[in-house]
């Protein structure tokens, strides 16, 4: 499988990705360059965390106007698979690609570290590989994770189940006081109607390996090799 | 155009340089320094950028040593980790900025550090930080941390590199003066090491990064004074932070360094353009020709003088060879930087200046980066030394209640958990932090091979102010027991070494005696220094505060699945102290929690006997034979095994211990003697355990096991009986408690 990952000024989880896939996965893996217009030969597209344009103005505002977005929008309106990890998942909102958007943490600090998330539909091309309700340990890193919809756009995602993850205590129990940034029903992740576009807060490319802690979050990119060669 | 000043004794004097320094900078050009020149010297001959007090002790630091690159004198010291790989290190303070503006000063505090290690052809993996405020209690200090992490977090996150450790510490002595010493670490193959060298006639001088503006001009003269009450009105000589382009700027400059286009480059910190060309020229032995017509401006009007002396972050200047420039403002436009030919080497040894035609500034580089003055300043030991270290302990009552002082020591912010502190850092990036914060040391694994690297910040102030020879050596003992205790064996160090005004003669001793302690324990310990910082002047209303060496301490582990941590693993683990306990409550933590007293010797080391139950515990943890390892230090040994028992990520553990020592019991308890550590290891691997202990000539006790859900500590004439859970939420809720 053939992975693309798009690197924007001030990204900084493109080589993490990389490396994962790489790595762990054994596969395939370019750098994009968010000046490039056309995207071809790519089987999914990665949008990974950081700091595109240093996240002034606000969180992805910039990035969504770089000239390779129109080439991710017309790859996932061809049915592309594309994964939007913390700023990755800021920019696919900002651009319109997901709905809603991600607002300040509550307690207005950055926030590193692990939680929990709980599986919401494990039928998906991003989490097949996970079991119901699974609680994943996971880091989370961000200063704008705050997940917010308004309550139709609430509604449709929950009916359609496009709500992929929750914030969860580790038996996956789901309330207020698992919550670390204020997230709209406690929402972590989403993916768009048509279920090829997903965007996360929580960093999956982190949970990888049983040296940093954790391999829960392999689930997610074995979801995504899975779907692609048609074994979920 | 604005007329400059004419230049005179005052107006020199105005600029921090001494009567006898002006007449030299008339000797050395042999005619009086125009306004600019006199700018130049000015900040090259600052404290801050020349180290003319500190220079003739520091030669006494151990330098040398089988794993070093490259030593003190470039950017930042290099040493080989093995596999072909070198990590490039280096530490510095922004202690005055941070107190003015703290957001600003320490974010800039970390671009500036970091910007030393790329420079050097490396890329930046990890940083951490050494804090140190006044009381929590008081709002201002409470104002200054949630800033100076703000800021830390602020521009380390965006800039891309993990903050993965490092210390705070709380004492009145900070209260007008708070320490921020920021470490950068980075990695490089080790035959691709860039220095800050120019070279070849005519090879192009080229700048690259923000544009120049006025912030920041007489950063370097500010931080080479004493403050008086009203800082804030220094505000503008602090620089603004870009993290955007200095992350773009990394990016750029590595994919430069991965050419052949490049001679030798380094960042415009302190002192700007001044500091950055007539460096690089001394050290390649050449000069430096600067049109500053050519320089990129967001201002207008800037005078020369103005241009040279603006600390403007994040911007470089590179000597590239002749005929690639095309090819290197090609990399630069690719990532949207603003880079220009400003310049040339040329082969006389001056710093030229021109604006246009016009020569502006005309200085012998080597006068200004090499041939500063040096002082052997004064020395006297101050008095209250003799009188703080005979103060009488042992008449000291007793506490009644030592399960309380257990309680109080967990809930004292110098050693109550701050993980308000690091959960603002991204600590993770890269994907090799296998040991997170909250332990003795950070442990990084190094991608690619199957080694690891342990990294550790440590110093104590007050040990200092009360013995500085033995707080010097104790800074060093201790940053390498922590990265042992982490599985590590110590390779080098960087220091920061903040002190008072250096003209005082009771400072000047203070700094002598610390860095004599340090050069003792580095020798013995065979960890030479790569360079570091000096921070004097760190004084405000003539108030100095505690002597504060910070040691930035990197350690090998030659297999990475030899990293340990601090808290205990398993139900049923024996629990052992390597090492043995003094009657010691000198400069402790419970004496000023419990006594409000900062007083007695501090701990006694012995640089041997430190060295053997180093020795040890990295044998047994190397042999497999331990499960974790916890350093002695502030609060004693309660609180080392009340951390191993309650800092586990995700439970508590109990402890059953009888202590036989037969001591008073708070020194049993809470006393700080050096060269102990708590470990733990299954029933089944004792006797390892004791060969390796009886071969090192270490004592090792059995202390008692893992067990349980209670923290039981029996002893002669005491006994605690505590809830984990409880001591958990003290030590976890102490400090957000100031913030609520």
């Amino acid at each position: 499988m053939r992975f693309g990952i798009v690197l924007f000024p001030g990204s900084n989880c493109e080589m993490d990705c990389q490396y994962v896939l790489k790595e762990v996965f054994s596969e395939e893996v370019d750098m994009l360059w968010h000046k490039e217009q056309r995207i071809s030969g790519y089987d999914a597209i990665v949008l990974p965390g950081g700091f595109s344009y240093g996240d002034y103005l606000r969180t992805g505002a910039i990035a969504r106007f770089s000239p390779i977005m129109k080439a991710v929008e017309e790859f996932a309106d061809a049915g592309g698979l594309v994964l939007g990890i913390c700023n990755g998942f800021q920019i696919l909102c900002e651009a319109g690609l997901l709905p809603g958007a991600l607002m300040r943490n509550w307690s207005l600090h950055f926030i590193c570290k692990y939680i929990y998330i709980r599986v919401e539909n494990e039928r998906t091309a991003f989490t097949n590989a996970c079991s119901p309700g699974q609680a994943l340990h996971v880091p989370i890193n961000h200063n704008e994770g705050c997940y917010y919809a308004d309550q139709e756009t609430l509604r449709d995602l929950n009916e359609r189940g496009q709500v992929l993850f929750r914030y969860c205590g580790p038996g996956g129990e789901v309330s207020e006081g698992y919550n670390p940034n204020g997230s709209t029903e406690n929402i972590a992740g989403i993916m768009n109607r048509a279920g090829n576009v997903m965007g996360m807060m929580p960093h999956p490319e982190r949970a990888c390996e049983m040296l940093l802690g954790s391999e829960d979050g392999r689930r997610i990119f074995s979801s995504v090799i899975r779907r692609w060669k048609g074994k979920d | 155009m604005p007329r400059e000043p004419e230049v005179t004794v005052a107006l020199a004097q105005e600029h921090g340089l001494t009567e006898e320094e002006f007449e030299r900078i008339k000797a050395i050009l042999g005619r009086s320094p125009n306004f600019t020149e006199l700018g130049i010297f000015a900040v090259m001959w600052s404290e801050h950028c020349s180290y003319k007090s500190s220079k003739v002790h520091l030669k006494r630091l151990p330098t040398k040593g089988k794993a070093i690159l490259q030593g003190p004198g470039e950017n930042a010291g290099v040493v080989d980790v093995g596999d072909g790989l070198a990590v490039v290190f280096k530490i510095e303070s922004h202690n005055h900025p941070s107190y003015i503006e703290p957001y600003q000063g320490a974010a800039t505090g970390v671009g500036g550090i970091i910007r030393d290690i790329f420079t050097m052809g490396a890329r930046p993996i990890a940083s951490l930080n050494s804090l140190r405020f006044g009381p929590l209690k008081e709002p201002k200090n409470r104002y200054l941390l949630s800033g100076v992490v703000s800021g830390i977090s602020g521009y380390g996150n965006a800039v891309g590199v993990p903050t993965v450790g490092g210390e705070v510490f709380f004492s009145e002595t900070y209260r007008g003066n708070p320490l921020v010493n920021v470490f950068s670490l980075g990695i490089a193959p080790r035959d691709k090491i860039f220095l800050g060298r120019a070279a070849g006639l005519n090879n192009p001088v080229i700048y690259v990064g923000s544009k120049t503006g006025r912030d920041g001009i007489h950063g370097v003269t500010m931080a080479s004074e004493e403050f008086g009450s009203g800082g804030e009105e220094r505000r503008p000589t602090v620089q603004v932070g870009d993290p955007f382009t200095e992350k773009v700027l990394i990016e750029a400059c590595l994919e430069l360094m991965a050419t052949d286009y490049l001679v030798g480059i380094q960042d415009m910190g302190g002192a700007g353009l001044t500091c950055s060309s007539c460096e690089m020229a001394s050290r390649g032995g050449v000069g430096i020709e600067i049109d500053l017509a050519k320089i990129p401006r967001r201002e207008e009007g800037m005078i020369p003088y103005e241009l040279m002396l603006s600390e403007s972050q994040e911007r470089m200047l590179l000597v590239a060879r002749a005929g690639t420039e095309g090819k290197v403002l090609e990399i630069f436009k690719k990532w949207d930087l603003d880079a220009a030919i400003v310049g040339k080497v040329t082969e006389d040894g001056f710093l030229r200046v021109k604006e246009g035609r016009r020569v502006v500034a005309k200085i012998p580089a080597k006068s200004l980066a090499e041939e500063a003055p040096v002082y052997d300043r004064p020395m006297k030991e101050p008095a209250y030394v003799r009188e703080l270290q005979e103060m009488d302990l042992e008449t000291l009552p007793i506490p009644f209640d030592m399960e309380e002082i257990v309680l109080c020591l967990l809930r004292s912010p110098n050693i109550a958990r701050k993980s308000m502190v690091w959960e603002q850092y991204d600590h993770m990036l890269f994907l090799n932090t296998v040991v997170l914060p909250g332990s003795d040391a950070a442990v990084l694994r190094l991608k690619g091979t199957n080694r690891g690297i342990a990294l550790s910040l440590d110093g104590n102030g007050r040990y200092c102010y009360l013995d500085p020879r033995m707080g010097g050596m104790i800074a060093v003992a201790e940053a390498a027991r922590n990265v042992v205790c982490s599985g590590g064996r110590p390779l080098a160090i960087t220091n920061c070494l903040n002190f008072g005004n250096p003209e005082h003669p009771d400072i000047m001793w203070q700094f002598a005696e610390v860095v004599e302690g340090m050069a003792e324990a580095c020798r013995l310990f065979e960890v030479p220094v790569t360079g570091g910082n000096v921070s004097f002047y760190n004084e405000t209303s003539g108030r100095a505060i505690f002597p504060t060496p910070c040691i930035g301490m990197v350690g090998l582990l030659e297999d990475i699945s030899h990293h340990r941590v601090q808290w205990f693993q398993q139900e049923g683990d024996l629990i052992f102290l390597l090492g043995e306990s003094q009657e010691e409550l000198g400069g402790s933590e419970f004496l000023k929690v419990a006594h409000a007293l900062e007083g007695g010797r501090p701990p006694q080391l012995d640089l041997c006997r430190e060295k053997a139950v180093q020795n040890a515990c990295l044998d047994a943890i190397r042999k497999g034979i331990l499960k974790s390892a916890h350093d002695c230090s502030d609060g004693g040994l309660a609180v080392a095994l009340a951390e191993a028992c309650m800092t586990h990520p995700e439970r508590n553990w109990g402890i059953e211990v009888e202590l036989k020592d037969d001591m008073r019991t708070d020194a049993l308890l809470f006393g700080e003697s050096q060269s102990r550590i708590v470990v733990s290891l299954p029933e089944a691997r004792i006797e390892h355990l004791m060969e390796i202990a009886c071969q090192f000539g270490v004592k090792a006790t059995l202390l008692g096991r893992v067990k349980g859900d209670r923290f039981r500590i029996k002893g002669w004439s005491f006994s605690l009986d505590m809830d984990p859970k409880k001591m958990r939420q003290a030590y976890e809720q102490a400090i957000p408690s100031y913030f609520r």
